[in-house]
């Protein structure tokens, strides 16, 4: 088992300037370890940050595209993975933390809790490299050539559920946190639209 | 081709065209798949996105708007239903222009929504309290208003419901 936190620093250490889609635990997480403009959190509920990703994959084909989803969330929005599959962005990095639980609001455990295959559904919806780790040395080592591969790329975190976190919805559902988002990848669409 | 009162899918293709509109995110409705999304799965002009579930679309639509790209959601009534969620929250609550194209299943030609059965009459009622600026299409009349219902979505940042009320036919 890992650390979601020590994962994400991992991630932000080779982030550049990727677009980070995030919601609930990992958004809050994320925001403390990688706070930047270019992490989009307003995904409305229900698992729908993978699919507003795909959206800002397809959006803007040369950036990368970078999902910090969660096991509760992905189960919510399941068919993503074939949807994501199907449209096969390059730019899509897909990370899910299963920690076995829905953390964010009271910790239950999901059904399936230690059975389910997320890597595997992956692979077989489709996905064009699938990893799943559970030790830090491991995902260090490999991260790097992960993040150059070409996607629909799937990642399984398997992590220990953190401790107590801030849940700051008036962030993630404000106004001001869609406005910064949009004048930050402003550059980008200026480039998408010179070329 | 047309339907029984004038409507055509290819007007309401050439409709989403005019109103800049390059993407479109679908799940096939018997009463749209032959007029409307065979047509423009087939449009080189116009990106598909095939859907496993319709609010996966609400939100690849709004993760396209803010990559300033046009998209619109392509579903049955049905879908609607179930995406409510996706769509209070993505689209009304954020003020984001989501625009739909909601095909009507089970509604005659020329039949008010109003007057036809259940699962077509609550939809309009719906769109009303949830605040969605709404419009049904039964003529190329009403297929003319379209492209400005589409940019002025996107001025105003609100979502927008497009009813088929017809089967479109090949």
């Amino acid at each position: 088992m890992m650390r979601r936190d020590e994962c994400f620093e991992k991630i932000a250490e080779l982030r550049d300037d990727a677009i980070v889609v995030s919601s609930y635990s990992s958004a809050f997480e994320w925001r403390g370890i990688a706070p930047s403009p270019l992490n989009f959190v307003s995904v409305g509920a229900m698992g729908q940050a993978s699919s507003h990703a795909l959206g800002l994959a397809i959006g803007l084909p040369d950036e990368k595209i970078i999902v910090l989803d969660g096991d509760g969330a992905l189960l919510m929005n399941l068919q993503c993975l074939v949807t994501i599959a199907e449209a096969a962005p390059k730019n899509f990095l897909h990370f899910v933390s299963e920690n076995g639980c829905y953390e964010a609001n009271g910790s239950h455990p999901i059904p399936g809790q230690g059975k389910v295959d997320f890597a595997g559904m992956a692979r077989s919806a489709g996905y064009a490299h699938v990893f799943e780790f559970d030790g830090m040395n491991q995902f260090t080592s490999e991260l790097p050539g992960i993040m150059a591969l070409e996607g629909p790329v799937f990642v399984t975190l398997k992590i220990e559920p953190a401790g107590e976190l801030e849940y700051d919805y008036p962030y993630t559902h404000g106004a001001q946190a869609r406005e910064d988002f949009k004048q930050a990848i402003a550059p980008m669409i200026a480039k998408r639209d010179a070329t | 081709m047309e339907s029984e009162t004038g409507l055509s899918g290819a007007a309401i293709i050439a409709a989403i065209k005019q109103a800049g509109v390059t993407h479109v995110a679908a799940l096939p409705d018997i009463t749209t798949s032959a007029g409307l999304l065979w047509p423009l799965s087939n449009d080189p002009d116009l990106e598909l996105v095939r859907l496993c579930k319709e609010d996966e679309g609400v939100s690849i639509c709004a993760g396209l708007y803010f990559c300033r790209r046009r998209a619109v959601l392509m579903m049955q009534q049905t879908g609607f239903f179930d995406s409510i969620n996706a769509i209070r929250a993505i689209a009304v609550e954020y003020g984001q222009p989501i625009c739909m194209i909601i095909g009507l299943l089970g509604k005659a030609a020329g039949e008010a929504p109003a007057e036809s059965r259940y699962s077509v009459r609550i939809v309009e009622p719906i769109l009303d309290a949830m605040g969605i600026d709404h419009l049904c299409m039964e003529t190329t009349a009403d297929v003319a208003r379209l492209p400005g219902a589409i940019d002025r979505a996107y001025e105003t940042s609100r979502p927008l419901a497009a009813l088929v009320g017809q089967r479109l036919d090949p």
